[in-house]
């Protein structure tokens, strides 16, 4: 068994950025099947243009429209691509320098295999049907002499009519990022625990203090929390919030009370919810219990306590809590 | 300027490490091993700088989660790059510099296996003009392998031997998490995976964590008979396009070593290159002389933790100066894509000034 409780974890997240001028007009380009490049101070011709002279920092305003046929200048073969990339198939990346371009810029080749690619291969540009504004509004580059002929421009019939606010102003671009997510040794311990309904802790070699979840080291000392310490279920509520906002992924209609609750015997209070009183009766001091879901639906999770629940018991003083505010 | 040195060093390196992407519990062992060499408690380090980043470990303030091994009640002073270590220990030895402290600890630490890395890479690319292709480290690297075999500036198997050499010396380091040399003949028998690139000629994806003491004048003379003083350190970086680049090259490598003077006179030189061929590339452009022992450690070929791979071989060139077995040793780093940026830094025997 690994000594980690490990879950699929995935990352995601669409950044919206601006483009501004240069990276606008080139996308625009894009949009309407033109490659546009840019001539740099040194007489380098390249694509995508950067924004700003790589030799003399100055903003770049010689801008060349390029053919979208090119030479490959390298290439390799992606024999196992990954997720988001052009193709979800063996393909080729290449640096093709585009006609009248100095220089090459990064795409996909669609070969079928590493046989059909060779640098020097002159290959020509493969347009989205539906261009979106964006890089991939290139789909990916084609060797020249194959394929059926594809609309080699778009211009005429998109024309933007001199107006430079018709062009591209943004772009979106999703991010998504897979884990194999493990928790810590001793965070294991914790939900292997929960998943038994026990709530356990590790206690500081050197301060004392008990940790809920226990920590790979004490925060106060750094050291290793080894000694196992098993936690009551009912404790104090230290501090709260009353949740009255709305959010996505919600799961209780608000309002309802999140509190940290220090459980009797630890040293650090745990996040959880506190049901059954009304939310403006929480207070600072109330003394709660854990209530657990039935056993069949426990797993190794903090969700197997559904929420804490008022005990009946009179507050706690300030003074027992104080310190661990 | 100070007199500042490396002296101490301690190290993980792991295929699969079995533990938090925030590795605090790897960390614990790691700092306990730099307190052993140096005889320091908690309270001799005056100042923390930490490499590492939230994309490897796949959650949000990774780096905040791995300071508990430090302990940090009452507060350390402690700073964070989202670079490999081998940038925290330029901050740390600026910070050195401008006196506020005398000594420090620098760490890194990433679990690479936790995600994708290749594909994680290219969240360090153009967000604009590559990210949305998702190019993939390795296929990056390749392209420019292709570039210098199309130039005739190397060939497959000059790559192969750089493999070879690398997998034979890791024989000898126990961190290694790949090591066995065979030969040129035998490595290009291998198939290809990134057309030029066969797997050995990519540093394996590596788990891991290290760290790396400094300390300025006495503090260091204390703790070493033969600290590795930093005599150079220099960092620049090229431009983001790939296009404005010339990718056999690695103009900012260039001025890295020029900035510390050259490295005329170094013996042994721990260069961080995550491909083979990058290696022939750093050689080169970091005007390395044809005897000088490159990479004895085994390199990032047989072992090469994200956020650390950089720090490690700062740390590895400095035990050659510990152990006597040179005077003058030159570490390397990089980030970003295909030599991207570039740290150099000498270490020498003798301070500054001795002759």
């Amino acid at each position: 068994m690994s000594r980690t409780l490990q879950a699929p974890v995935t990352v995601a997240f669409d950044y919206t950025r601006s483009v501004g001028p240069v990276l606008g007009r080139f996308f625009t380009g894009l949009q309407e099947r033109r490659i546009v490049g840019a001539r740099l101070s040194d007489g380098r011709v390249v694509a995508p243009p950067p924004e700003f002279d790589p030799v003399t920092h100055a903003p770049t305003t010689d801008f060349v429209d390029l053919g979208d046929t090119g030479t490959v200048t390298s290439w390799t073969w992606v024999s196992e691509p990954v997720a988001g990339q052009p193709f979800d198939r063996p393909f080729a990346f290449a640096l093709v320098t585009p006609e009248g371009a100095t220089e090459p810029m990064l795409h996909a080749l669609d070969v079928a295999s590493p046989e059909e690619v060779a640098t020097g291969l002159r290959v020509r540009a493969r347009w989205a049907e539906e261009p979106k504004g964006g890089i991939t509004d290139l789909v990916c580059w084609e060797p020249a002499a194959s394929g059926p002929d594809a609309p080699r421009s778009g211009a005429a019939d998109r024309a933007v009519g001199g107006t430079e606010d018709a062009g591209v102003t943004g772009i979106v671009t999703p991010v998504s990022l897979d884990y194999t997510y493990a928790a810590s040794p001793e965070e294991s311990s914790f939900f292997r625990a929960l998943a038994e309904g026990r709530i356990i802790g590790q206690r500081c070699p050197a301060c004392g203090k008990v940790y809920v979840p226990p920590r790979p080291a004490c925060p106060v000392d750094g050291v290793p929390t080894e000694e196992e310490v098993e936690l009551s279920d009912t404790g104090t509520v230290t501090t709260f919030c009353v949740v009255n906002v709305p959010f996505l992924g919600q799961r209780i209609t608000p309002p309802y009370v999140s509190a940290y609750v220090l459980l009797d015997g630890a040293d650090i209070a745990i996040q959880h919810l506190i049901l059954d009183i009304p939310a403006e009766e929480v207070r600072m001091g109330l003394r709660v219990r854990a209530v657990w879901k039935p056993r069949a639906e426990w797993g190794t999770t903090i969700e197997n306590i559904s929420h804490f629940a008022p005990t009946g018991e009179p507050d706690a003083d300030y003074e027992t809590y104080q310190h661990h505010l | 300027m100070r007199d500042v040195a490396v002296v101490g060093f301690a190290q993980r390196q792991m295929q699969d490490y079995d533990g938090s992407p925030q590795c605090a519990e790897l960390l614990v062992p790691v700092f306990a091993e730099c307190y052993e060499q140096t005889g320091w408690t908690k309270k001799d380090v005056g100042f923390w700088c930490s490499g590492s980043s939230d994309y490897l470990a796949g959650r949000a303030f990774s780096f905040v989660s791995a300071i508990d091994s430090i302990g940090v009640l009452p507060p350390v002073n402690e700073s964070h790059v989202e670079m490999d270590a081998a940038w925290a220990l330029y901050e740390a030895w600026l910070k050195i510099q401008t006196g506020e402290v005398d000594t420090a600890v620098v760490f890194g630490f990433g679990k690479s296996s936790a995600g994708v890395l290749r594909r994680t890479l290219a969240l360090q690319l153009d967000p604009y003009t590559m990210t949305p292709l998702w190019p993939d480290t390795v296929s990056l690297a390749a392209l420019q392998a292709r570039l210098g075999i199309d130039r005739g500036l190397w060939d497959e198997a000059a790559m192969a031997e750089v493999a070879n050499r690398s997998l034979t010396d890791a024989e000898k380091n126990e961190y290694a998490v790949r090591a066995g040399g065979s030969s040129v003949a035998d490595l290009l028998a291998r198939p290809v995976f990134a057309d030029p690139l066969r797997k050995h000629d990519c540093a394996p994806v590596t788990d891991g964590a290290a760290a790396l003491v400094l300390a300025a004048g006495d503090r260091a003379r204390e703790v070493r008979e033969r600290p590795a003083w930093i005599t150079g350190i220099a960092t620049f970086a090229d431009g983001l396009h790939l296009g404005t680049r010339d990718l056999t090259r690695s103009v900012s490598a260039a001025r890295s070593a020029a900035a510390v003077g050259g490295l005329d006179g170094v013996e042994v030189a721990e260069l961080h290159a995550p491909f083979s061929h990058q290696e022939l590339v750093l050689r080169s452009e970091l005007g390395l002389a044809d005897d000088v022992r490159v990479n004895p450690s085994g390199g990032p070929l047989t072992g090469n933790p994200m956020f650390t791979g950089g720090a490690i071989r700062i740390g590895e060139a400095a035990r050659r100066v510990w152990d006597g077995t040179a005077d003058r040793v030159a570490a390397h780093a990089t980030s970003g894509p295909a030599l991207q940026q570039n740290l150099v830094c000498v270490m020498e025997g003798r301070e500054k000034g001795q002759s």
